[in-house]
């Protein structure tokens, strides 16, 4: 399939989900409309929400609100996770002991920490943030810390056979290893960072995305439940893009991430 | 041996063993005694899973023997052996680091400036004929290449003594012998002792001063030792064509085939346990 007729075939998919929201929530169907613009609004609608919003820009402030938040939660909770990561890796009876803890505080459902972190840090940035970095830090933790455990240990046998002290080979064996492996879960942890941050808004929040959700939902306003998802989805793919353009760069020298696409 | 000659590797009584998980003790090499004198290309050769890896890790300092010592230029040998360079059978090279960086590594770690490391390090990528290859990553290169890169990894360190671990094993037939040549090119222009562990025993023939015998494991134990006259410069490919070689392999081989055959059987044995 060529490029051209994959796009076209791609947008013809939304051109056909549009089209046929439109028709049976404002054309009935023997005598009934299958789609209440009520619970469903209609893609007009929606699209002039969207509009307004931009127009008058009041949708910058809260894309700016969470995209902070997405980016403070990702960069503490990676940054967290390769410390923790790191340690638990080269000090396996601290790994032991803690083993336990950590299956269990994975295992919670992070949503219920949202009244917590709600609580604790207030009604503004910090408590989403708090709420993303929870779940960017396992991923990045897992990650790094079979990364430093899976070093061959043939290229760990050369590196010291080649000279390289404890520091040497932190920096030129384990380091890029636990980072291969960090990279390969960039697009997850990046997603979770923006969840983190929208239901963090969505259940208590000033601004943001989350926020614009919950408060054309609290009147009813389905048009702009919708806008708000769209925009949100929008804002999830542009992020991803940028995701991808990082990971081709820094994992140049793996196999699977050259050959990709 | 001449007892003048500065003796590079020795091994006196060298026993190795590992302790099995079902905590029996598991000996896998017994009371070798090698010596390689400096400047000397020696081989060992032996069936599969007879230990000969794990006296050349006993000889890099990777392995500790539990009985006997290891003699590095006639000190004992603590920790690991500073003046050797490795050659490992798996690929070895660091997979995040272009070709030039992996072989400018062994340089930089020990404080040389990054621009004259890379400097002597395309000179070495050029003399294993991979001077076009500077940027690419390990994947991108055949496993030959990468066996050429590991060779100058190690070589630009200038070790006094190469280990090499089955370093060709897994080339094809024609690659082996190029890089056989490779190596005794480079060894020529400048003479290090040379330990080199291979199942192949018309590569170890064609290549070393000496070919050491290894038996079946386990409790494997060095059960030969021929000196090869043959002259130098040589070429691997023609050398097997010479008269005296093929006496020398067959004059080895009687040896060596009654320690494949038990090896086979013991593998075939534990296989079908």
């Amino acid at each position: 399939m060529s490029r051209l007729t994959l796009l076209s075939l791609q947008v013809l998919v939304a051109v056909v989900v549009l089209v046929l929201w439109q028709v049976f929530s404002s054309v009935p169907v023997f005598g009934k409309i299958l789609l209440p613009p009520f619970f469903f609004s209609n893609p007009v609608d929606v699209f002039s929400q969207i509009v307004t919003w931009f127009s008058t820009g009041v949708i910058w402030k809260h894309l700016a609100i969470t995209l902070w938040e997405s980016i403070l939660a990702f960069v503490i909770g990676s940054a967290g996770g390769i410390l923790v990561g790191f340690w638990f890796a080269r000090q396996p009876r601290t790994a032991a002991v803690f083993d336990p803890y950590v299956k269990m505080a994975n295992s919670l459902p992070r949503v219920v920490l949202a009244p917590i972190f709600a609580l604790w840090f207030g009604l503004g940035v910090w408590s989403k943030v708090a709420l993303g970095v929870t779940l960017v830090f396992f991923i990045v933790f897992f990650n790094v810390y079979q990364g430093v455990k899976e070093v061959s240990t043939t290229v760990l046998d050369n590196g010291r056979m080649l000279g390289m002290n404890e520091r040497q080979l932190m920096r030129h064996v384990y380091w890029p290893s636990a980072l291969s492996w960090m990279f390969s879960s960039l697009h997850t942890s990046v997603g979770f960072a923006v969840v983190g941050a929208v239901v963090g808004e969505y259940l208590g929040a000033a601004a943001g995305l989350g926020y614009l959700i919950q408060q054309a939902e609290g009147v009813f306003d389905v048009a702009g439940v919708f806008a708000g998802m769209f925009v949100l989805s929008a804002f999830v793919i542009l992020i991803d893009m940028g995701v991808t353009v990082v990971e081709k760069r820094l994992l140049v020298w793996r196999p699977t991430a050259a050959r990709r696409d | 041996m001449e007892m003048t000659e500065p003796t590079a590797v020795a091994l006196d009584n060298a026993t190795v063993a590992f302790r099995l998980a079902d905590g029996r003790v598991y000996t896998a090499v017994e009371q070798a005694n090698l010596s390689v004198a400096h400047g000397e290309f020696v081989a060992i050769v032996g069936p599969t899973g007879c230990g000969k890896s794990t006296l050349l890790n006993v000889a890099a300092g990777l392995l500790k023997p539990a009985a006997g010592t290891a003699r590095i230029f006639d000190k004992p040998l603590a920790g690991l052996n500073r003046d050797a360079g490795y050659l490992f059978q798996a690929d070895a090279l660091f997979p995040w680091k272009t070709a030039i960086d992996n072989i400018a590594i062994g340089l930089e770690i020990r404080g040389t400036p990054r621009a004259e490391a890379l400097e002597r390090a395309h000179k070495w990528l050029a003399s294993v004929g991979l001077g076009a290859f500077a940027n690419r990553y390990p994947h991108m290169l055949s496993g030959g290449q990468r066996k050429r890169v590991g060779l100058a990894q190690v070589l630009i360190r200038d070790p006094k003594i190469l280990l090499m671990d089955e370093p060709f094993g897994p080339l094809d037939a024609q690659t082996r012998q190029i890089m056989g040549n490779l190596l005794l090119e480079l060894w020529t222009a400048d003479r290090k002792a040379v330990l080199f562990v291979t199942h192949d025993l018309e590569e170890a023939i064609a290549l070393a001063d000496r070919v050491v015998i290894m038996s079946a494991g386990p409790s494997a134990r060095i059960i030969g030792d021929w000196r090869i006259a043959l002259p130098r410069p040589r070429d691997i490919s023609e050398i097997r064509m010479e008269k005296d070689f093929h006496a020398l392999h067959r004059e080895i081989w009687s040896v060596l085939k009654d320690e494949v055959m038990k090896g086979y059987e013991q593998s075939s044995q534990a296989g079908a346990a």
